[in-house]
């Protein structure tokens, strides 16, 4: 078992967590490789912010039809049962408390729920896209990442330093490393990698993780 | 009465300079680009409609589009959730210039705030973006120990707009995605410019499919093999 689960992982064990029937939103890039591993005999119904419910996979290449596209722009299909509505039902969906879960990427996320992953800071031309939006509402806002950034800092932290996309919204958050769930504005550690100490998890995370009497061991196929 | 106006010049005669212009489409996904080409062949015909403030989800993409708007200099100022994309030249380059201005607004909010225009709402409050650095500046309040956001309607001069059928009285269907911001837009701006796939007779679409009732409609004009803009954008096409 190598040292650290790769994104395919770590979308599997998102996944795993998604019930029959939930009303999913995934987040552009790395979150939308959460479709491809839902659990036989679990189907999600997936929201995208542009106006689609139940969407399935990308279509063949030479086969898009470029009015039919998720919030990352690219094409997509529709699964039996699929609806079309403009952008304030859609929203209206997100911010009502319609959706299940939505599960997004991150820069960082804090031991009080905040989240950071629109803005690395004021260079550039900023964009923000539903990601404010996306954090309210759902039932369950779940992070998946990486546990530490490309140079080895945490993602995991006491308090944000970058640009907030929302304040204490995240519930649960799923890394490379552990599985850990934000109660209290305390990161409470579920799962693990069984390889790995809590010492050494700890190490790599910047704030302090609550240790319940029971913690899993995190274990993923290889994808 | 009958909304058909006879093409896409008369369309798109009346947008004046420093108006608000509302532009369906979500990415290439419902862009009216004959009605934005248009526009542009009339700026570079005679230097008007200049300095308009544009609202649309995004700010373009390659050459084409709400991008060579921005390009041919008709634009002073984008109202947009994320001025990113594909190939962001037009937009980048003017913005990082300090040629144009830019309001970024979360998407939902953005959606929401043109709803409420067309619906005479002239504020709301929203959890989005409540204590970030959008929100600074706005008044905030709480409910049932919540804290939200005041947003004010977001309203327009002009919105243009890609239907798939109109009739002439102008009740509108869409094709898939590309339906969007279209309807929340028909309602919030002055006056609504479409273009249609199909431009039928009253009776010919079922009432119980239209989407953006007529009323919402001021002109129609039939496009009947529209260009899309993704599919432009992958072919290489500039418009200049």
């Amino acid at each position: 078992m190598s040292t650290k689960l790769s994104n395919a992982q770590i979308a599997w064990r998102a996944a795993q967590d998604i019930e029959d029937g939930a009303y999913v939103n995934l987040g552009i890039g790395f979150p939308e490789m959460v479709a491809k591993f839902q659990p036989p005999g679990k189907q999600a119904i997936f929201h995208t912010e542009n106006g689609v419910l139940n969407f399935g996979e990308a279509p063949v290449e030479g086969e898009e039809d470029w009015d039919l596209i998720n919030a990352g722009k690219k094409a997509i299909t529709l699964r039996p049962g699929a609806a079309f509505f403009h952008h304030a039902d859609s929203f209206g969906m997100v911010r009502g408390g319609h959706l299940d879960v939505a599960i997004l990427g991150t820069y960082e996320v804090a031991e009080n729920g905040d989240l950071a992953n629109w803005s690395t800071g004021p260079r550039g031309v900023p964009a923000v896209g539903g990601a404010m939006d996306l954090v309210h509402g759902a039932k369950r806002v779940a992070v998946i990442t990486d546990h530490v950034t490309k140079d080895g800092r945490p993602k995991l932290v006491k308090r944000c330093a970058l640009p907030l996309t929302g304040v204490g919204c995240v519930t649960r958050v799923y890394t490379s490393l552990a599985v850990l769930d934000i109660e209290d504005e305390r990161f409470v550690l579920r799962e693990k990698l069984p390889t790995m100490s809590v010492a050494e998890l700890q190490a790599v995370t910047g704030a302090e993780l609550v240790l319940p009497d029971q913690i899993g061991d995190l274990v993923a196929p290889e994808l | 009465m009958d909304k058909t106006v006879p093409d896409l010049a008369t369309a798109v005669a009346g947008i004046e300079d420093g108006m608000v212009v509302m532009v369906g489409g979500f990415g290439g996904s419902g862009a009216p680009i004959e009605l934005i080409h248009a526009l542009i062949d009339r700026f570079k015909a005679t230097g008007s409609p200049k300095n308009l403030t544009v609202v649309n989800n995004n700010a373009g993409n390659g050459r084409i589009g709400i991008a060579a708007m921005i390009d041919a200099g008709m634009v002073g100022k984008m109202i947009c959730s994320f001025p990113r994309s594909a190939d962001p030249r037009a937009f980048t380059e003017k913005y990082l210039a300090g040629e144009i201005g830019l309001e970024l607004v979360p998407q939902g909010t953005l959606a929401e705030r043109i709803r409420a225009a067309g619906a005479g709402i002239p504020a709301f409050y929203t959890p989005a973006s409540y204590g970030t650095d959008v929100a600074k500046g706005k008044p905030v309040a709480e409910f049932d120990g919540k804290h939200y956001v005041q947003e004010r309607w977001l309203k327009a001069d002009v919105a243009i707009l890609k239907a798939e059928l109109a009739d002439t009285l102008g009740n509108l269907t869409y094709r898939k995605a590309a339906r969007n911001f279209s309807p929340l837009m028909a309602a919030a701006a002055a006056k609504t410019i479409v273009q249609a796939t199909k431009i039928v007779q009253p009776g010919e679409i079922d009432p119980e499919h239209v989407v953006t009732p007529g009323i919402f409609v001021d002109a129609i004009v039939e496009v009947s093999d529209p260009k899309q803009e993704e599919a432009l954008m992958r072919a290489g096409v500039a418009y200049a």
